[in-house]
């Protein structure tokens, strides 16, 4: 017998044993006590941090009543890595539920492509689905690993009217994200325009993390740590708007197939009652999965619906702009209320001739003037303003002048908490220098300011604020939509202070200026608007417009004495001021004053309402029939 | 005097306790992977622990049956017992259903069960008595071929049928032979091909066959004056030589998912999601920490990253909720039962009951090897039961009759004489 390397063969058995037991025993020592990275890929396996969004604050209007709200709905989120890793999804169950081709599928992966590290990070795989759509998914979710739903909000406009105030929110753009130090992913909501856009701070509250659990399917199985180390979202705060929506609803609903604006403000506060720009849409349009097609729809048609007319579109004032003239003469005192000119129809300025709109006695002092708006008055007013100015050029005069209408607010911006407005233009000496030449320009040269018509533009929200500042005797508060914002858990409010800001005209001069506006409604141009009972003062302007009809503008105050409500209307089109605008501006502030409409006017109203102006802008049907709202069963 | 003993003071109790003890600790943990969390009891049959539960019933039924047959039957059944447990695991290849896309189950009312499994202590009598035979000598050519036939017949039957995992595991009787006498040399070139098969996976073949020619280079120089041993160095180096490259070549003809299996091992890059379930059994292990999450708390296993998680993988689960401490502590009750195993039939007069305690032994040990290295990641993945801790009716049934057969043979071992 071979001499043997083991004579004890039951040794040699033990020994391989032990041997065997020692190695493992020191692998286990090295994976669970000597290296520390398995607890943190165990981690990683299983809990994720969850973005939990805040719910967003909510609009209310002047009185209370809801007028923007959230509901809720589901984004189909995806990881790829995780589906890849549980070697895919059942593509057939997900075509069915969603509805789409499985190319759709294919086409929804490429495109997350797009973002860097895409495989490892949740994506955005089917937007918005209503609970409904979800809740039939979720039942199937273990069919789809590596998806998860996430619970979003969409905004919800019950009034279905504002759309341009009130705004739209939409996903966040790369500019954004970039500015937000990373606070906003893509895919995030943000306001994109109007109130959402300028509170979104307020509104938008801070998004919370959760730390949750996932299986290996991708199935959220509850939260980590006993939600120890989650934040919570909060909340965004309520917004309270100034605006009254049943007004708001009136003054849309008499703008139906017109393009125009309506601004109506309270002229103590600079709160905005109402802001209409016609033609509307139904901001329940941009919500949801409709958004994007109807936006399209929205930004294609030829009336420009997204346009915010009151703070955006600039008229020349015409005859509304007479009051500021006669003030302007007032206070520098080139001429008295007792002033006369004779009117003879027409004003012959040096070879320029101003006509007036209708024949009228010559008016033998201010307020009637104001009354009968008439034009060769407010020439040689404005002429005496520049010419008569005691120790001051032309040029010297017109700066002061200018310099008052700038105190009006008019040839700048108000301030309005609307994200766009432009500022309207009232000329300067330095324009017209360039333009004529330093002395080179006199009264005649720029005859046609003293009636509102040539270079000086103003907005809808220019026009109301100027007679708000009128009926203030002097002095206006700049306007706003949003008179103070709610927290919604602590319930304290936060309002802000707005600028007061003052005309440069002294007090007493108002108060002849406010009799003449009076007597326009009373029996001048604009008696059709008279309301028995409310003393209204306003004044009709009739644009001129080289591209058509000309504009019909209206804009007033009421009641005379106790101003409740200053409002500005612009009929596109719609001919003289007494046509359109001013009855319209007098069924608004009848219907915001006495809440109702008496008898006697219901069949103006009735006019008013059912006045079609498209075939004016050449529009044979109101396009935003077809669109459809998301979301409605 | 020891005839006034009765059954009960024969048993050795001492491995009742750590089968009874392995197996309970297996099925908590069977339920804390396959159903943790949830609000089923334990005991209900619709999930896995509840019918885990139902075949340990089953498996004290037998256990007791066992004890009770005169274990001389088994040594007189022991060839019919192989035939037809053989005859059964071909008859899967027929009549056999699909598990896991494994051919490897038979279906019987409710159960399934793995007649594979039940090969091993078919082999393990059927050896055991061939060896028991009165001229039987393992250091003959003739023995070691009759006894090699009884090995590896039954292990290519297996693996014909599709399970060769447990076909490994009957290399395992190898160990059995060695302590039957066969020459260490057999032992020393089995370790050879295993390590040198390695090191040609990992390392160049080139400098493999370099060093290994330095090696016999310096040990010649040493032993110069023998002539002879020069060419057996010579040889063993040479053969040494073409069992590298052909390993290369073993492996290319290997299965895809074989391969990925090696490649795994070896650190090796893989297809992504190709290590998915070592890397996560790794990770479930590694996260336990010293003394672990605690029973129910394991989130790896609760969120059922690890696959095969009650089964095959079930070590990382205990890993994971017990820590180094409870994983160390089964090893070691494991090393326990194998030592007690060992020191049994190293105890019995019969050689019979020798080779068929070191048959168990062997089994178990190998099983244990297999699946704990498979798991903590320094053993390929094969897939194999952990004894007796493991989710399956058949793994459990068949270790147990393995196992007390045994135990019955001991306590008669002072009536058996062969």
């Amino acid at each position: 017998m071979t001499k043997d390397l083991f004579k004890n063969r039951y040794q040699v058995i033990r020994i391989i044993i032990v041997s065997f037991a020692l190695i493992f025993i020191l692998r286990l020592f090295y994976l669970q006590v000597l290296s520390t990275k398995y607890v943190t890929l165990a981690n990683n396996n299983a809990i994720k941090e969850l973005d939990v969004y805040p719910t967003r604050g909510m609009i209310y209007d002047r009185n209370g009543e809801l007028i923007v709200f959230n509901e809720a709905i589901y984004d189909l989120m995806v990881t790829p890595y995780e589906t890849k890793k549980a070697k895919g999804f059942d593509t057939l169950k997900m075509c069915e539920l969603l509805s789409i081709t499985k190319e759709e599928v294919l086409d929804r992966f490429e495109k997350m492509k797009k973002q860097k590290g895409y495989v490892r990070i949740p994506n955005v795989f089917a937007k918005q689905l209503s609970l409904k759509d979800y809740s039939r998914l979720q039942e199937y979710m273990y069919l789809f690993p590596g998806f998860y739903g996430q619970v979003r909000t969409i905004r919800k406009y019950p009034h279905r009217v504002a759309a341009t105030i009130l705004g739209d929110i939409g996903e966040v753009d790369d500019k954004q994200i970039e500015k937000s130090n990373g606070y906003y992913k893509p895919g995030d909501y943000v306001g994109k325009s109007g109130v959402e856009k300028v509170y979104e701070k307020e509104l938008g509250g801070k998004r919370g993390k959760k730390l949750s659990f996932f299986d290996v399917n991708g199935r959220d199985v509850g939260s980590f740590g006993g939600g120890e180390f989650d934040t919570l979202a909060i909340s965004g705060d309520n917004v309270v708007a100034t605006l009254n929506i049943k007004l708001q609803e009136y003054a849309e609903k008499l703008m139906q197939n017109k393009k125009g604006s309506i601004v109506a403000i309270e002229p103590s506060t600079g709160e905005i009652l109402a802001l209409v720009s016609s033609p509307g849409y139904d901001p329940n349009l941009l919500c949801g999965a409709v958004r994007g097609k109807n936006f399209n729809a929205l930004l294609t048609d030829s009336l420009l619906p997204l346009y915010s007319r009151p703070t955006l579109a600039t008229y020349p004032p015409g005859s509304s702009f007479k009051p500021i003239v006669a003030l302007i003469a007032l206070q520098e005192g080139v001429q008295g209320v007792d002033y006369g000119y004779p009117c003879n129809q027409a004003y012959n300025a040096s070879g320029v001739i101003v006509h007036c709109s209708h024949p009228h006695p010559s008016p033998t002092n201010l307020q009637y003037a104001l009354a009968q708006s008439c034009n060769p008055y407010f020439c040689q007013t404005f002429r005496n303003s520049l010419e008569k100015n005691a120790g001051m050029s032309t040029a010297q005069a017109y700066d002061k002048w200018v310099k008052i209408c700038n105190s009006f607010g008019l040839g700048m911006k108000t301030g309005i908490d609307l994200p766009s407005e432009v500022r309207g233009n009232i000329p300067t000496v330095n324009y017209f220098n360039k333009i004529y030449g330093e002395d080179r320009w006199k009264f005649a040269t720029i005859i046609s300011l003293g009636i509102g018509q040539g270079e000086v533009l103003t907005t809808p929200l220019q026009m109301a604020n100027i007679f708000a500042c009128i009926s203030n005797l002097g002095y206006w508060i700049t306007p706003h939509i949003v008179k103070r914002i709610t927290d919604p858990v602590t319930n304290k409010d936060v309002t802000h202070q707005y600028e007061k800001h003052i005309a440069l005209i002294d007090k007493e001069h108002f108060v002849p200026v406010i009799e003449g506006l009076f007597q326009v409604v009373e029996m001048g141009t604009a008696k059709s608007a008279r309301v028995e009972g409310i003393t209204m003062c306003g004044k009709t302007g009739t644009a001129q417009n080289p591209h058509g009809d000309n504009h019909s503008m209206f804009a007033g105050f009421a009641p005379k004495d106790a101003p409740k409500i200053a409002i500005a209307v612009v009929v596109e089109n719609g001919g003289y001021g007494s046509t359109y605008a001013a009855p319209i501006a007098s069924l608004l502030v009848e219907k915001y004053l006495n809440d109702t409409i008496s008898a006697k006017r219901i069949d103006m109203e009735k006019r008013m309402i059912e006045a079609n102006l498209l075939s004016k802008y050449g529009v044979k049907t109101n396009k935003s029939a077809g669109m459809a709202v998301g979301g409605e069963e | 005097m020891r005839k006034q003993e009765s059954l009960t003071d024969k048993i050795d109790w001492l491995t009742v306790i750590l089968y009874a003890i392995l197996a309970i600790f297996g099925w908590f943990i069977i339920y804390s992977a396959s159903s943790g969390g949830t609000e089923k009891s334990i005991f209900d049959s619709s999930i896995p622990s509840g019918k885990q539960f139902q075949w340990m019933i089953a498996c004290v039924v037998v256990a007791f049956i066992i004890l009770l047959l005169d274990s001389r039957l088994y040594v007189t059944l022991s060839y019919p017992i192989l035939v037809a447990v053989l005859l059964l695991v071909i008859s899967v290849m027929f009549i056999g259903v699909s598990i896991h896309n494994q051919k490897n189950w038979i279906r019987i009312g409710s159960f399934t069960m793995q007649p594979s499994e039940f090969a091993k202590f078919g082999v393990s009598l059927a050896l055991a008595k061939f060896m028991s035979g009165l001229s039987v000598d393992i250091r003959k050519w003739k023995d070691k071929w009759k006894a090699a036939l009884f090995i590896v017949v039954p292990m290519g039957i297996v693996l014909i049928q599709g399970d060769a995992g447990s076909a490994i595991v009957f290399l395992a009787l190898s160990l059995v032979l060695f302590r039957e006498g066969l020459e260490s040399y057999f032992l020393i070139i089995g370790a050879s091909v295993v390590v040198l098969g390695i090191f040609a996976l990992i390392i160049s073949k080139y400098i493999l066959v370099g060093v290994l020619l330095s090696i016999a280079l310096i040990v010649i120089y040493f032993s110069r004056r023998n002539k002879k041993m020069i060419w057996y160095l010579l040889g063993i180096w040479l053969l040494a030589s073409g069992y590298i490259f052909s390993v290369d070549y073993a492996f290319n003809k290997m299965k895809p998912h074989q391969q990925d299996r090696i490649n795994v091992l070896l650190g090796r890059q893989v297809q992504e999601g190709k290590d998915w379930n070592i890397k996560q059994s790794i990770i479930a292990i590694g996260s336990g920490g010293i003394i672990g999450k605690g029973y129910l708390q394991g989130t790896q296993t609760k969120l059922k990253f690890v696959p095969e998680q009650s089964t095959d993988f079930i070590f990382s689960s205990l890993g994971e909720e017990f820590g180094f401490l409870g994983s160390a502590f089964i090893i070691l009750l494991f090393v326990g039962l194998f030592f007690r195993l060992l020191f049994l039939a190293e105890r019995q007069r019969s050689k019979f009951s020798r080779v068929y305690g070191y048959c168990v032994a062997c089994i178990l040990f190998f099983h244990f090897l297999i699946n704990v290295g498979m798991v903590i990641g320094v053993a390929p993945v094969i897939g194999i039961p952990l004894p007796f801790i493991s989710y399956g009716g058949s793994a459990l049934l068949s270790f147990t009759v393995l196992l007390f057969i045994f135990i019955r043979l001991d306590t008669q071992r002072f009536d058996m004489m062969r």
